[in-house]
């Protein structure tokens, strides 16, 4: 594979996720019942964004979706291909940059890259630095992790992602232990890079401002068992400004949702 | 600049109490020699190449031995963090013997393997092994397990994850535990010289002992400033690079 073959873009994946249910055994609370017969789909190059409460099982179906994870039952299909195991066509961003340490930035970057066959060491440093400039730190190559802030940090974990070219990009809670500004940052980059490179981005978040301003897409969550509540389109020129006033509205739409079942569940 | 003067100044300076202490004729100069003759018996020793010889005799033994405690403390180390069978089998031994002071190995060495090298040996590599695969199964213990997760969403598996992202990772553990099983090892060995007489090398442990038998007190603080010279010398050419290179990625001073 020649590197500009390597660059161009990848045709973003399909997903669908079938009747997916998911239960987790802990020793004290008994049963969790993260998902329950879960489906959905993810257009070609959709920009999803599931929000919920926490323990709504939007993380385990991240898990799933990023094969690192198994269902009880059902299956999610990448087109049309039952997902099994973690594959370089999925990436994942977490919500540590889960960065290794032991390597400076080039080196985390080269990580997956290294895995992917058909580029020789050259053509992955190349690749590597094209990611890097994409992100904003190709200045940083040689540094060390440790050295580097929170935002930058997550920017080299984006790198290191969109590194091997994936199709999707699964995202979760990349931003939530980043200072605000810094995040309102990321939420510019993450569109522009979501538009120049074409993935299809299933992103996690129980920020409801931070899903309107990302997805095309928001579907909200509720917990144990967690099921499907809500969807909601939003139909927003982008760039989007997270402060832009027709964002409020569709958050306050969000949010009213979120609030009108978890307090109708707690009053049951 | 100011901190190395400073610390040479104390060092000039308990030179010093130690020459007074000797003027003082408190103690016997039998007892208690003067530094000028331990420098004498060092400048001899130096010369006619007994402490050059006895040094080398010492390094192989303990090298041979220490590599040896790694290269099967490492392997031991990750199987018992990784399969519970041998955590609770070789695992809970290493634990015990750990304990064990490594001069206490010197009465059975002596007893299976007679005044031989291979009694040395032993002694060397038992104050090594226990404590290397402590720290390595601690080490692995203490790795991230996102890191492991990052890895297998970026299509690593196997034993690429743990060359590539276990053992790394766990390296602050490991250089800590490599760094005390050194340590082991060279007081073992000493012990193993002074307790055990062979007439296969004569290392600094026996130059130590003859001193003592033959009264030569110069002999036996020259042969402990030797001693305690190696040590520094190999903490500083083996281990400050590695400890360096942590601190530098890691950006602590875990090590």
């Amino acid at each position: 594979m020649s590197i500009r073959e390597e660059l161009e873009n990848v045709v973003p994946a399909k997903l669908a996720v079938e009747r997916v249910s998911k239960r987790f055994f802990t020793g004290q609370s008994g049963e969790v019942h993260a998902l329950d017969e879960v489906s959905l789909q993810v257009n070609v190059g959709g920009f999803l964004c599931l929000v919920g409460p926490s323990g709504c099982g939007k993380s385990t179906l991240l898990n799933i979706i990023a094969g690192l994870e198994k269902p009880d039952s059902g299956q999610v299909l990448a087109d049309g291909k039952p997902i099994t195991e973690p594959g370089r066509d999925r990436m994942m961003m977490f919500q540590e940059p889960a960065l290794f340490p032991w390597l400076d930035v080039m080196g985390n970057v080269l990580f997956g890259l290294k895995l992917k066959p058909g580029l020789n060491d050259k053509e992955r440093r190349e690749v590597a630095e094209f990611y890097l400039k994409l992100v904003g730190l190709e200045r940083f190559m040689h540094g060390n992790i440790h050295q580097l802030s929170g935002g930058m940090k997550q920017r080299v974990a984006l790198a290191r992602a969109l590194a091997p070219n994936p199709r999707v990009l699964l995202m979760d809670e990349p931003f939530a232990s980043l200072d605000a500004l810094t995040r309102e940052q990321l939420y510019g980059d993450i569109q522009e890079i979501w538009a120049a490179r074409k993935k299809t981005i299933v992103f996690v978040t129980h920020n409801v401002r931070e899903a309107a301003c990302l997805g095309n897409r928001v579907i909200l969550f509720s917990p144990n068992p967690g099921r499907i509540r809500e969807e909601f389109k939003i139909d927003l020129e982008r760039p989007r400004d997270i402060n832009s006033t027709q964002l409020a509205s569709y958050s306050t739409e969000i949010m009213r949702a979120l609030k009108g079942y978890v307090t109708v569940e707690v009053a049951e | 600049m100011k901190r190395f003067i400073l610390s040479a100044l104390f060092f000039i300076a308990l030179l010093l109490i130690w020459h007074l202490l000797v003027l003082a004729k408190i103690w016997s100069p039998v007892l208690l020699p003067d530094p000028i003759s331990v420098w004498e018996y060092l400048k001899g020793a130096a010369a006619d190449g007994t402490l050059l010889e006895a040094s080398l005799v010492t390094m192989r033994r303990l090298l041979a031995g220490y590599f040896i405690g790694l290269a099967a403390g490492l392997p031991l180390g990750l199987l018992t963090a990784r399969f519970k069978f041998c955590e609770d089998t070789i695992g809970v031994l290493a634990l015990g013997l750990q304990t064990l002071p490594s001069v206490c190995w010197v009465p059975l060495a002596l007893l299976w393997f007679g005044q031989t090298e291979t009694a040395m040996l032993f002694v060397v590599i038992m104050g090594t092994l226990w404590s290397v695969i402590i720290a390595t199964d601690n080490g692995v213990r203490n790795v991230p397990p996102i890191f492991a997760r990052a890895a297998r969403t970026m299509g690593s598996k196997g034993l690429h994850t743990w060359f590539n992202v276990i053992l790394p990772a766990s390296l602050p553990f490991i250089v800590s535990g490599m760094k005390q099983g050194w340590a082991f090892a060279w007081r073992s060995l000493m012990a193993a010289e002074i307790y055990v007489t062979i007439l296969t090398g004569f290392g600094l442990g026996h130059l130590l002992h003859y001193g003592r038998e033959l009264n030569a007190m110069d002999q036996v603080i020259g042969v402990m400033l030797v001693i305690v010279a190696i040590g520094l010398l190999a903490d500083k050419i083996v281990f400050a690079p590695w400890e360096r290179f942590l601190h530098r990625r890691w950006g602590t001073g875990r090590a």
